[in-house]
């Protein structure tokens, strides 16, 4: 397929379609919402369903319904959406069953504002819902990769029978560039054996995130930590630059990772031993190799959109081996190169 | 089963949507009455292998157990929502959900009458026994005036906590509801009207004329401290005025169906 030039939200909407989507549920809010009426005009045209929930919390339990029959399916929001969803967000987590959300974020906390933000990574990464879990969190730094995550994402919720998240941020819906679709995917993936269907000569299904008994719900949370393991030997991703002979090291996801790319070459040009690793996993967090390079740089500098939320994982990653720097821009702000670079220079 | 006699009529039996499991509801709690009535329900239709149930949070959150058919349970109050991505994937299914009164009545109101309003092809069953059961006999939102519970121990004083919500009839004002109803479940006429309320509410699912919604008049011994036998008598004395029985929608096309 050609590259076309796509705005982020239109983008994994459209790739959501392409990638065997057969259901959305969405409630409107900025910066996401042209994906919503992206979905609204397309779902339809390709008779698949779509709808306009009354909230996010009805969306949420529309997908939980959905996924509970097996098929793709999502939901995409902001976070005072994301904030409401965290309910449907626990019980799907708590029953196993596939699911795909996409938060763009903005400013907060309460209404905020409108701009990019990357201040929901606690909520995402830490505590989306009561309980003991974490989705896997995808972390895309451009509209390409937005659209291609999408595809993984439902890869991975369906291989792990997981809920994947997807971390954008306003600035990545809103943007427009140069980028990829994938061609359209067979259409509808087949349904999994353990969904509900009908119990047709066989046992019913039942799901439920429910076990009255403690030895019960310790068994299930002990196969949600399995799982969880499993992911965490598999599924970590990562993007390093320059990292050979790095003595500085930035450490960025999504937006912020872009801009530091930029930071890095210009660092580079005058030259300043810059390296960068952007995170495509935030959970799991690819803390590993974060460490061995800890034994390998002099200095790291976390960035971020937010008032230093991901700086706790590195700091955690690199377990004091080397001193971790944070910068970080608030409210809707996105920091530019060479305000990263000033602090890159004061290391 | 045994065979039985060619000159015997088999005029009563076990339903075969409901599972053999003992439930744990109280004596006296016509949650069990409902469930067989669905049940029974479903069976005459033929489609217990096509249905979808959705249980919710309240005493009936383990309606899965008795109920012998593909069941999800959904975050409290969310069963409509859930109900509603179940059957738009599947068309074809018989959807219902079942729900208490706070379920539906406090934290669920959002999600049933956006689910009514858009005319969701699923059914609802929902059971008023003006208590929250489950937590521990707290007030509902359909508690009587006057009534104690423990979150009202002087009484449900309507000044500071408003009057009853009468579900059946705000399900009436909604244009995408084709039949809504409220019958009981305390004496055997009244189980035996429920009955064919259900099978009405099932069949105009069936034939996908909207949403139907048959809410039943239940008790709640334990947490209204009474005896099963005086509980019944109760709720006909004091629920039945506060919540006239009838039909509060139905439409042409739902009257016109053999029930
Ligand atoms: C979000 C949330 N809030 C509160 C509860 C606690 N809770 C469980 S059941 C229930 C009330 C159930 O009452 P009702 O729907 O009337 O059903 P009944 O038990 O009477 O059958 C409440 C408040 C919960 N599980 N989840
Ligand atoms: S507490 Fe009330 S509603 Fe719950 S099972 Fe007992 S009698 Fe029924």
């Amino acid at each position: 397929m050609a590259k076309e030039l796509l705005k982020g939200n239109e983008a994994f909407a459209e790739a959501a379609i392409r990638y065997g989507l057969e259901a959305y549920f969405g409630y409107p809010i900025t910066p996401q919402s042209e994906a919503l009426e992206h979905l609204a005009r397309r779902m339809l045209e390709e008779n698949r369903v779509f709808i306009q929930a009354e909230s996010e919390l009805g969306a949420i339990n529309m997908v939980y319904g959905a996924a509970c029959c097996g098929v793709r399916t999502m939901t995409s929001t902001s976070g005072p959406g994301f904030s409401l969803m965290e309910e449907g967000l626990s019980y799907i987590a708590g029953s196993d069953v596939p699911a795909v959300v996409v938060n763009m974020q903005r400013g907060g906390p309460g209404l905020g504002n409108i701009q990019p933000s990357q201040s929901d990574y606690f909520l995402m990464v830490k505590s989306a819902g009561h309980g003991d879990f974490h989705p896997i969190v995808l972390a895309p730094a451009s509209v390409q990769e937005i659209i291609d995550m999408m595809g993984l994402a439902f890869d991975l919720a369906e291989k792990y029978r997981t809920l994947v998240l997807i971390a954008g941020d306003g600035s990545l819906g809103q943007m427009m560039e140069s980028a990829e679709l994938p061609p359209m995917q067979p259409f509808p993936y087949p349904r999994p054996e353990w969904a509900v269907s009908g119990a047709v000569g066989r046992e019913p299904h039942i799901i439920t995130s429910l076990d009255l008994s403690p030895e019960g719900l310790e068994r299930m949370n002990l196969n949600l930590q399995a799982k969880l393991a499993e992911i965490q030997k598999h599924e970590i991703r990562w993007k390093e630059y320059e990292t050979e002979d790095a003595e500085v090291l930035l450490v960025a996801y999504g937006t912020t990772g872009r801009i530091c790319l930029s930071v890095m070459r210009e660092a580079r040009k005058q030259g300043l031993k810059v390296g960068l690793f952007r995170p495509q996993t935030l959970w799991p967090f690819p803390s590993a190799r974060l460490n061995e390079l800890a034994g390998q740089v002099r200095v790291m500098l976390a960035a971020e959109m937010n008032a230093g939320q991901m700086v706790e994982d590195v700091r955690l990653a690199v377990a004091g081996k080397v001193p971790v720097h944070f910068y970080g821009r608030l409210g809707g702000i996105v920091p530019l190169a060479d305000e990263i670079l000033a602090e890159v220079k004061k290391l | 089963m045994s065979a039985i006699p060619e000159t015997m009529e088999l005029v009563f039996q076990y339903p075969e949507s409901l599972t053999k499991k003992n439930t744990h509801y109280c004596p006296g709690c016509t949650h069990g009455v409902i469930h067989r009535l669905v049940a029974e329900v479903l069976d005459e239709l033929g489609v217990r292998g096509q249905t979808i149930g959705v249980a919710p949070v309240g005493c009936s959150v383990l309606a899965y157990y008795y109920f012998n058919m593909d069941f999800v349970e959904a975050p409290h109050g969310r069963a409509p929502a859930m109900a509603t991505g179940i059957k738009r994937v599947n068309p074809d299914k018989i959807v219902f959900t079942y729900q208490g009164d706070g379920d539906l009545a406090a934290i669920g109101t959002n999600e049933i009458i956006h689910a009514a309003h858009r005319g969701e092809l699923i059914t609802t069953i929902f059971v008023n026994n003006a208590i929250y059961g489950m937590t521990g006999g707290q007030m509902a939102p359909t508690t009587l005036p006057g009534q104690k519970t423990t979150s009202s121990p002087f009484g449900r004083d309507p000044r500071i906590a408003g009057m009853p919500v009468h579900i059946s009839e705000i399900m009436a004002a909604i244009p995408g509801v084709v039949y809504a109803t409220r019958q009981s479940a305390l004496d055997l006429p009244g189980i035996n009207k429920t009955r064919k309320a259900i099978k009405r509410a099932f069949m105009a699912q069936q034939q996908g004329l909207g949403f139907s919604i048959v809410e039943v008049l239940s008790t709640c011994p334990t947490n209204w401290n009474l005896d099963p036998w005086a509980a019944m008598q109760w709720a006909k004395e004091n629920m039945i005025p506060q919540f006239p029985l009838g039909d509060t929608r139905v439409s042409d096309e739902v009257a016109a169906l053999k029930v």
